[in-house]
């Protein structure tokens, strides 16, 4: 057997359905030993939107993603979307080719020192030198891929070692003795986690990715249910905790909700459950709940005191750790926080008759009418600038796993990709991209891939023909002078979906929007709505970069 | 309170692994003092031993993002009170005349250093021990013309029992 053929068996073993990837000359063993595989390869159009296809992949499914490219500007194509994986916690293996071994290092033709690039953006990596090794790197890979807190993992395969034949075992071990995924939450921790809570007056749960990762969901809302109390999220825990639910109040941070942002700094104990403290999350960090007792539970010790000093600290994950503070609670005769609640209500009520009256096709309101339209179990994903601030802020994720963003590294062009990946996973929900006409440009190109394999999803385009984040803090931020931000009507996105042989439809009023949808739904190709909006509308409200989180600016 | 800290860490004995160790502390923005490393107790293993000036909380991130590499088996900081800590350095003075020669021997034999090489115009001194000995020893005889100044960093064993290591 060949190291091709003993990498394709392996990655069968793992029960791999599907690749993402594009061929060259460095992995073409590969490639052809691919042929007697019933894995489905799925050919992209540009390495960078494979990864962030796997990305999408494993977000929606919680599986791992693979995705796999040639040696070099393969390779190199490939880290925007693993150091997209990595900022947020995704599984992802990837897969390189490499120049043959004795060439490594002599500059040959299509060489990178792809383990060197990887290597701060991935969570581990491998250059197997024989054969022999693949199964067992292949093992480790997904091991550490998908345990702990997950995260790409790139195997780098020399081409003298995918052709070398020789006896190939499969013990099904994996080999990383150094690698500890995680640990049993401390029973004492617990404890005194029950007690501060029951303590307190105020208390916040602010949920990030790691309710998603270790499907914590159920636990999450028994504990904001048994305490009532409210429930923030950051951008990765969007989609953790049903967004229509009483004690939910959305996204907190920059773009946060506005009562999001000002319920979690009246907080006397903030309970921040696999959610990093990410400047986006808290604004200036000393202006953060300055006065709050912080509970954190992560099952990355190196994230506890990283950014937020805490004043206990659980190194679990968010499902084991949850489900022993329930029964804690409910040990005891849990007091619910009724006047807590009550003022989370008025706060919430005061909101909803603060709406103004805005534009017809406005952001906000194309959002919240796609909302409507979707079944709850649709997926969205988003690019990343004002749009994803828009969808996060005005398209609730009601059910787990249906909201997908770049957040960490908001990475532009990741949705597109993303949606195609995530449409792979869950070919029967609808999955919609919520783009930017700057964003979509990025990786337009996989409108090819969606055609040629029958992947059909929605791309909402919101179309100010404005690099539209960059544009608004110059409007805010920089006396309103536009340097290079402006994309004006280039190209005509009907048109050009329609060169790829998908939809094209642009609307102009709201119920064209909604029959534009509706129509997509049943449409068995990719169909991209371009919507044109008012290139100066800002998304609000925001929170200045380096400002604590009540230094809002309203809409 | 800045201080300096000293870690030992247990890593895997193979091709890559500094490289791994060393890209970490840059992209975590580590100001690294000193490593050494070397084999360890098992010829898998090696260890190294990382000296750090910084706040309590930077070392103890530093331990953590160790531990969290995939090829480092065990990090610890050590206490200095509790620990041996040692360093190797070896100096090249430039000394020409008798003078001057005798001036440096007597140096020498006070910081319990030793002559490893002897030529006409130069010699090598040999001297182990804590940082600021050597320090000290380099200001001292600076005068005297340094050719050349070769130091291992600091390495590291806990006293008594106690130990950084893995069970076999």
């Amino acid at each position: 057997m060949s190291g091709s053929q003993a990498l394709i068996k392996a990655l069968e073993k793992e029960k791999v359905k599907v690749i993402f990837g594009l061929p060259g000359g460095q992995i073409m063993p590969v490639y052809d030993a691919l042929l007697g595989s019933k894995m489905r390869h799925i050919l992209a159009r540009h390495e960078q939107s494979a990864a962030h296809m796997a990305d999408g992949y494993a977000r929606a499914s919680n599986n791992v993603g693979v995705c796999m490219a040639t040696s070099g500007p393969g390779a190199t194509n490939l880290v925007t979307g693993i150091a997209t994986a990595y900022l947020d916690s995704s599984p992802v293996v990837a897969i390189t080719g490499q120049v043959p071994t004795p060439q490594i290092g002599l500059d040959a033709f299509q060489e990178a020192d792809i383990i060197g690039v990887s290597t701060p953006i991935t969570k581990y990596n491998f250059q197997p030198r024989s054969a022999k090794d693949v199964p067992g790197v292949v093992r480790t890979a997904f091991f550490i891929a998908s345990s702990g807190r997950p995260g790409p993992v790139l195997i780098d395969l020399p081409r003298d070692v995918q052709i070398e034949s020789d006896e190939i075992e499969f013990t099904g071990k994996s080999n990383a003795r150094g690698y500890i995924p995680s640990v049993d939450p401390d029973l004492y921790q617990i404890k005194k986690a029950a007690e501060m809570i029951l303590d307190s007056k105020r208390p916040f749960i602010l949920a990030g990715g790691g309710i998603r990762i270790s499907n914590a969901f159920r636990q999450l809302q028994d504990l904001a249910e048994l305490l009532l109390a409210p429930v923030g999220t950051s951008l990765m825990g969007k989609g953790c905790f049903p967004e229509n639910h009483p004690l939910s109040l959305g996204l907190v941070g920059m773009h946060g909700v506005k009562e999001a942002n000002k319920i979690v700094m009246e907080s006397d104990v903030l309970l921040a459950i696999g959610s990093r403290f990410s400047d986006r999350t808290t604004g200036k960090l000393d202006g953060f709940c300055p006065d709050t007792k912080v509970i954190h539970i992560d099952i990355d010790a190196t994230e506890i005191g990283k950014n937020r000093c805490v004043d206990l600290a659980i190194v679990s994950s968010a499902d084991k750790a949850l489900s022993l503070l329930n029964e804690a609670l409910k040990e005891t005769s849990v007091k619910k926080k009724t006047s807590w609640s009550k003022r989370i209500k008025e706060v919430k009520e005061a909101a909803n008759n603060n709406k103004q009256s805005i534009k017809e096709l406005s952001p906000p309101r194309i959002l919240k009418e796609l909302r409507k339209i979707l079944p709850l179990d649709s997926i969205v994903t988003t690019e990343v600038g004002q749009n994803q601030m828009w969808a996060a802020l005005n398209f609730k994720a009601i059910k787990p796993r249906t909201f997908i963003s770049s957040g960490g590294f908001g990475c532009m062009g990741y949705g597109f990709p993303a949606a195609i990946g995530a449409k792979v996973a869950k070919p029967d929900v609808p999955v919609v991209d919520i783009a930017g006409d700057g964003s979509f440009r990025m990786t337009e190109n996989s409108l090819s891939t969606s055609v040629d394999e029958d992947i059909p999803v929605i791309v909402v385009i919101l179309n100010n023909q404005m690099l539209g984040m960059v544009a608004q803090w110059q409007r805010l931020f920089f006396c309103h002078r536009y340097s290079a931000v402006e994309l004006r009507k280039i190209p005509d996105f009907v048109k050009l979906t329609k060169s790829y042989g998908a939809e094209g439809v642009r609307v102009n009023s709201l119920k064209e929007f909604t029959s534009a949808v509706k129509k997509a739904m049943n449409t068995p190709v990719t169909t991209v709505i371009d919507v044109p909006i008012d290139p100066e509308e800002n998304v609000l409200p925001m929170v200045p970069a380096g400002q604590s989180l009540d230094k809002i600016i309203e809409g | 309170m800045r201080k300096t800290f000293i870690i030992s860490a247990l890593v895997e004995h193979k091709p890559g692994v500094l490289y791994k160790v060393s890209n970490m502390f840059w992209r975590r923005n580590f100001n690294i003092e000193s490593v050494a490393i070397g084999s360890a107790e098992q010829n898998d293993l090696a260890r190294m031993t990382i000296t750090i000036e910084g706040e309590e909380r930077e070392a103890e991130q530093l331990v953590g993002q160790l531990e969290k590499l995939v090829d480092v088996l065990k990090a610890a900081k050590l206490d200095p009170g509790e620990a041996v800590i040692r360093e190797l350095a070896l100096i090249k003075l430039k000394v020409d005349n008798s003078k001057s020669r005798s001036d440096l021997f007597n140096y020498v034999e006070t910081f319990r250093g030793r002559i490893v090489d002897l030529s006409p115009k130069s010699v090598i001194v040999e001297l182990v021990g804590s940082k600021s000995k050597i320090d000290a020893f380099i200001e001292l005889t600076r005068d005297f013309g340094i050719v050349e100044v070769s130091r291992t960093g600091e390495t590291a064993s806990l006293r008594g029992p106690k130990s950084v290591r893995i069970d076999d």
